[in-house]
Parts: C-alpha cells; structure tokens; sequence
C-alpha cells in the first residue's frame, strides 16, 4: 500500500453553524503517524475544526460545511461516505472522561461486538489487546469485570483510549483530554500518547501550550476562525512568523 | 505592566549594568597602562568580583524566569540570550583584568614607545560592546551586523602592533620581556572583540531566530 505523508488534505475549508461561519476558509495538510496540537483562545473554532474531521458535526443539524476534507483520499463530507466505518477509522476522546455504565471489559469490547466480532477468544485478545497499548493493561487486568465508572479519572481517560484503540483506528483525534486531570494522570496520559503515535496518528486541541509543545510535532494556531499559523512544533513555539501567534503564545494576548 | 513585562525589563536592565561595567574595566585597564596608572588598574582588578557577581545574578534570574514563567517565542529569546551574554561579557571583564596586570608590570620600567595602536584598538571594541548592548536592549537594526564587521578592523590592528613590535625585538632583544607584555594586550583587546561579535550574533538570533554564528558571511545577511 503507498502510504501518503499526509492522512488529511483540508483545503478552503469552512464550517458554518447556521449563518454563523466556526471555521474560516482554511487549508492545512495532517501528517500521517505525528502529533498534531491545534491551540487557540476558546471560540476559535478548533474543536469545530476537529470534530470535522470524522464528523461529529453531523450531531448540530444546522452545521454545514464548504471546501475540501480528505481522508485517505476519501471525501470526509460525499454523501456516501460511511460514516460509520469513518468513525472506526478515526476514533475520538474527549475532555471528560466518558466510559460507559458498565464493566472494563464491556467498555472495550463493545466496538468490536457490534461490528461483528463474536468469538470470546478473539474478543480476549483484542481487549487485552486494547489494554496494553493503552497502558492500563496492569492496573485493570484483575478487574475487568468492575464498572468502567470505578477507575480513577486517568485511568478513565485511558480507559477510553482503550475503547478507541479496539477499533483499530488510523487516527485519533484528542479534545483536551487532560484538561480534568490531575498533572500526574495528565503527563501519563502525553507519555502514552508519543508511544501511540508511532501506530496511530494524533489530531489534539489543548489549551494547555505547554502540552502542545512539550508533545506534538505539528501546531497550528486559531483565531476567529481562521488558521493564523501551522508549522513544525519547535518554530512555533521559538520563532513564530506571525504576530498574532506571537502574542498568543507569549500571554499578551488582547 | 504585567509582572513578567517588569521582570524581562528588569532583566535588561541587569545586562546593561554589567555590560557598562565592563566598558568601564576595559576603559580603565587600557587607560592605567598608558597614563601609566597603577593605582588604576589595581582599581580594575579590585572591580572585578562585582562582574562576577553580577553575571550569576543574571544567570539566576534567567533560571527563574525559565521555571517559573515558562517563556516561549521571542520571551524565551531574550533569556536565553541574556544566559550567552553574560558569560561573554564575565570573560572580558576577566581579559580586561589581565590587560590590567600587564600595565602594573610594565608601568615599573620606563616606557618603550608611545602607545599607537592599542588605544586605537580599545577604542573600536568599546564602541562594538556599547553598540552591541544596545541592539540587545533597543530590539532590531542593523547595529549588530555593524559590531561584526568591526571586528576585522581589530583584527587588522593587531597584526599591526606585533609587527612593529616585532621590529623592535629583532633590533634589541633586551626589549622582548616589554614587547611581549604588550603583544599580549593586543591579544586580550582582540579576544575582548571577538566576545563582542558574539553578543552581536545572539543579538541577531535573538531579533530573527537565526543563528548566524559559524556561517560563511555571504549567508549572515
């Protein structure tokens, strides 16, 4: 298979919430198998930008879009793209830790039930699987059968990376998913994250600059909708081009 | 102003101060030796402690301000680079000391001839670390490409004094011990320069993000 540097070609890209326009024309290529931190004040249209990605947009019925979204070469928003198969192939985790109601186990293996895995060994291994790559393997394999809910939030939060690894994604797209954890829990989870990225490509919105720098390669800068800013991770953060980008990451921001 | 506006200022300031210290030692040691002053170069050496102490003052301080403000982008430059000039500017407080040794030894023997050269050459590397300095403080101009090109004329006084000075060892030997001496000073004037085209360059880098240091100078610019 000939692998493409870039897993997302977005070009003159807009997302509208009614008249509202989140997302501002923008063009911006995701490498395969890096870190991407996309950062920018709250109302930029980051988690917009991201949650098109495997479209859970789709959720806000007055959202509509404008440009071009490639995945794989696949148009993200062709009315016959399976959305489904989208989704496995892009998993996504969130802010607030959400495992569902019910046991480790069930968390994990859901995914791969309801796309038609039935054999138990086959599920065993796919969980434990999931498990390990997700460095929680140890911490839970004595309480698989526990509810999801009874894990601390780190353990949660990798809980539900866990869930998204089942799936055996090409991406995964992260929504500030340390903001509710504690720093220790949270430098588990970037730690995790470099490992996962030699597998998985990772699309993260963070607030937290700090994190964008100390674990992404790629970072790109959003104001008012608009991308300001994209290059390797070090310039950025040493030497950005742009003012605004500048100021943003500097604090002296408005 | 923000408290880490205040402090990058303060910072500055702090660099300057040491920086006009070290003008000052290299004024003084040049003049002890040819107003023939021994009571000021002792001064000089004498000076040289409040140097040190400065400069890890200001290396403290850049720590801080690493660990606790977490300074990125241009902030980030100008810490760094105040960490690389201070220990250029601890150096030539230290040479402008050795330059300060050399005029008590030589100021107990009678003159060998007037001095020409090294005057000249304290005067060019004063103005490079003035000049340096306040690119570093005023932000981006060409000031700092100025500095670097000054060098070369420092460079070219140099030889200058030792082939005179060499001229004189040959004809009487008995003069080598003084020629020497002030061979010397040349060298520590020129090495005082060259500690100032380094705080050019990090200037540069600190402006534009670009190390300019060890290139060929066609790619400087």
């Amino acid at each position: 298979m000939v692998t493409n540097r870039y897993i997302f070609e977005i070009s003159n890209f807009s997302v509208y919430y009614g008249d509202f326009l989140a997302v501002k024309n923008i063009s911006l290529n995701i490498h395969s198998n890096k870190i991407t931190a996309i950062i920018g004040p709250s109302g930029c249209g980051k988690s917009t930008l991201l949650r098109s990605l495997n479209r859970m947009n789709d959720l806000i019925i007055s959202s509509w879009v404008e440009g071009k979204a490639h995945f794989q070469g696949v148009d993200i928003f062709h009315k016959e793209t399976d959305i489904i198969e989208l989704r496995r192939r892009i998993g996504m985790v969130f802010q607030k830790p959400n495992p569902f109601p019910n046991s480790v186990y069930e968390n994990v293996a859901y995914g791969p039930k309801i796309r038609g895995v039935k054999s138990k060994s086959e599920l065993d291994g796919i969980v434990e699987n999931a498990l390990v790559r997700a460095d929680l393997w140890k911490e839970v394999k004595d309480k698989l059968n526990e509810s999801g809910m009874s894990l601390s939030g780190g353990q949660m939060q990798r809980l539900c990376i866990a869930r998204s690894l089942a799936q055996n994604p090409e991406v995964i797209l992260f929504d500030e998913p340390t903001s509710a954890l504690d720093p220790i829990s949270t430098a588990n989870i970037e730690q995790l994250l470099q490992e996962l990225q030699k597998t998985v490509t990772i699309v993260i919105v963070t607030h937290n600059m700090q994190q964008a720098a100390r674990i992404s390669n790629y970072t790109a800068f959003m104001y008012l909708g608009e991308l300001i800013e994209f290059g390797e991770t070090d310039s950025i953060f040493v030497n950005p081009q742009n003012k605004l980008t500048e100021e943003y990451i500097t604090g002296r921001f408005g | 102003m923000a408290i880490f506006d205040e402090e990058l200022k303060a910072l500055r300031e702090q660099v300057l101060k040491l920086g006009s210290m070290v003008e000052n030692a290299i004024r003084d040691s040049v003049k002890s030796l040819v107003e023939r002053n021994s009571e000021l170069a002792r001064e000089v050496v004498k000076r040289d402690h409040l140097v040190n102490a400065l400069d890890v003052a200001i290396d403290e301080e850049c720590v801080r301000l690493i660990a606790l403000r977490q300074p990125m982008a241009r902030d980030l430059r100008l810490i760094t680079t105040a960490m690389k000039i201070t220990t250029d500017l601890e150096r030539m407080g230290d040479l402008a000391v050795n330059i300060a040794e050399r005029a008590i030894e030589l100021n107990e023997t009678p003159q060998l001839k007037p001095f020409v050269h090294i005057p000249k050459m304290a005067e060019i590397t004063q103005s490079m670390v003035r000049d340096a300095l306040d690119a570093y403080v005023a932000g981006c101009s060409r000031l700092p490409y100025e500095v670097i090109k000054r060098d070369d004329e420092v460079d070219e006084e140099t030889v200058k004094n030792f082939q005179e000075l060499l001229g004189y060892m040959i004809k009487d030997p008995k003069i080598i011990p003084l020629a020497v001496k002030r061979t010397y000073v040349a060298k520590y004037l020129e090495r005082i320069a060259d500690h100032a085209t380094n705080i050019a360059e990090m200037v540069i880098y600190m402006c534009k993000g670009k190390m300019i240091r060890h290139m060929d100078s066609p790619e400087r610019e």
